[in-house]
């Protein structure tokens, strides 16, 4: 490489950033891919965020992409900009292994997966899979299989899941955006112990086709990145109808980038009390309190049965996600990771009337939250209980109770999730220590509401995703 | 709505060891004490839940929407 090339490290460069650079000629999409490998190759052995680096096929696209700019041709907004996806997405010619064992005998995908397919029809250009808790049954990043994704922040603490390797591979700078899947928490959890962005959309929003399914009523795909705009950019690149996916919806695309900018203007936002102002460290609290002083913010309102929704959330998550793994756990039980197939078998046998009650319920919940989204445009929660335990906690002590961590970190995520609203993780930063996280919470199909206000706390300097120093 | 109902908190055991047969799930007995902690707490949400008293008129949704 000659020139600009042989200086530019993108680790530390947003995709805009990246986007900019190279629409320029600043920099060309092989140094970005050869800077990122280099980069990959140097930190991924401490963080562990990547189960499978394409380095062929991202030199073979970055290739393509900078003929195509040297011709003159028009290039998407993420041209250039390296991004990498939590293994339970598709990969043309890999087997998609979804955090499992079992999954690695299945044949290669046949093409990548619909996201995948979108942020490279945007110019983005993939990079390699990343770790993830098996089946996405998980909030710590612990895998027994590929080993545990470490937060890039202190590598003695977990990186959150089950999106953990895209948290990582973020908060490590190994990629500026990393797609996740969410169905309980498991974007906004590592987004928040990795310190950066995630949004989970709105529930069928994103198409999750060519993705392995968890639990299909409650799962969400989105981007998790170290910036708003970054997280607009693909978000908007992402949208759209897909037949593929039953659920996604057949709304038009809302762009959220060309109101980015807007700023809080008459948005009416106010902090979750009731549960989420119980029930977790007095730092994860502090972080909701922060935000919601910069934002001027002094209502609150309390969104009705939390806890119950948790509870039902909960029941719905063993029992779907059991019937979609009844026959491997019939004929390849030993073969799972030990404590995801425990609470699987459990799952398969609870009573269905006990299911039913909890899907019940969800309607009610959903109707009562809606509800509430007429008062207001914005609620802000904690997004975790607490920061990134140590790795391989088993329990903590929150407001004064011991409890285990695996089945409660997503204890502010999942009453959430559960009616698919969507959220903006953002990144608090109260001191020196591990960042925590605020949920920027908006009704239905009001992504860009949530962008918006993340937008102007990152304008403001009150959040913000630096990168790792590793 | 009360939670009267519940299944007694003993008797665990033979459950999972029935279910098991029923679901054509083959056991391993090292594996019965784990799976009934899971159950445990899944009873509990299940109980949380069932206690919140609904209108008989309120639907799962056959399609769920956000």
């Amino acid at each position: 490489m000659n020139g600009p090339d042989t200086m530019h490290d993108p680790s530390t460069m947003t995709a805009e950033a990246l986007a900019a650079a190279f629409r320029d000629g600043t920099t060309s999409a092989r140094a970005n891919v050869a800077a990122t490998l280099a980069r990959i190759a140097r930190v991924d052995g401490a963080v562990n965020a990547f189960t499978d680096i394409l380095a062929p096929r991202a030199q073979a696209r970055a290739e393509a992409l900078d003929a195509a700019r040297d011709r003159g041709e028009t290039l998407g907004p993420l041209a250039g900009v390296p991004f990498a996806v939590k293994n339970l997405f598709d990969i043309a010619g890999l087997p998609t292994r979804a955090g499992a064992k079992i999954n690695r005998d299945r044949a290669p995908a046949e093409r990548d997966g619909a996201l995948v397919r979108r942020l490279e029809a945007a110019g983005a250009i993939l990079v390699g899979g990343l770790n993830m808790g098996e089946y996405a049954y998980d909030f710590t990043g612990e895998n027994v299989h590929d080993g545990s994704s470490r937060n890039p922040h202190d590598l003695d603490h977990m990186s959150g899941g089950s999106s953990g390797g895209s948290g990582g591979a973020v908060g490590a700078g190994l990629v500026p955006i990393a797609l996740g899947s969410d169905t309980n928490g498991s974007i906004r959890v590592p987004s928040t112990f990795c310190g950066c962005f995630g949004l989970k959309p709105t529930y069928g929003r994103l198409s999750r086709a060519g993705s392995f399914p968890f639990v299909g009523s409650l799962d969400h795909v989105g981007p998790m990145a170290r910036s708003v705009t970054d997280l607009a950019l693909s978000y908007d690149a992402m949208q759209g109808p897909d037949p593929d996916d039953p659920v996604a919806t057949t709304r038009p695309a809302e762009p959220a980038l060309p109101h980015l900018s807007d700023g809080l203007g008459n948005l009416r936002v106010a902090v979750a009390g009731g549960y989420f102002a119980r029930g977790g460290d007095a730092e994860a609290f502090a972080a909701v309190a922060a935000i919601a002083r910069a934002l001027g913010v002094t209502r609150s309102v309390e969104i009705p049965e939390a806890a119950r929704a948790r509870a039902a959330a909960y029941l719905i998550t063993a029992a779907e996600g059991a019937a979609l793994h009844l026959d491997r756990l019939r004929t390849r039980a030993e073969d799972f990771d030990p404590a995801v197939r425990d609470r699987l078998i459990a799952g398969a046998m609870i009573p269905a009337p006990m299911v039913e009650r909890a899907q019940r319920f969800r309607r009610w919940y959903r109707a009562a939250v809606l509800e509430l989204f007429r008062e207001v445009d914005v609620i802000l929660a904690p997004a975790t209980p607490c920061r990134a335990p140590r790795s391989g906690q088993t329990t903590f002590v929150l407001d004064g109770v011991t409890l285990p961590v695996r089945a409660n970190i997503g204890v502010f995520t999942q009453p959430i999730s559960f009616v698919g609203l969507p959220v903006v993780a953002v990144p608090v930063r109260l001191d020196d220590g591990l960042p925590l996280g605020v949920q920027v919470i908006a009704a239905p199909w009001r992504e860009a509401y949530a962008l918006r206000v993340a937008h102007q706390l990152e304008r403001d300097g009150i959040v913000r995703a630096p990168v790792a120093n590793l | 709505m009360s939670e009267r109902n519940d299944p007694p908190a003993d008797g665990l055991d033979a459950y999972i060891k029935a279910a098991a047969g029923l679901l054509a799930i083959p056991l391993d007995p090292a594996w019965i004490g784990a799976i009934g902690s899971n159950l445990a707490v899944l009873r509990a949400a299940a109980a949380h839940v069932a206690a919140f008293s609904l209108p008989d008129e309120v639907d799962a949704a056959p399609v769920y929407e956000a």
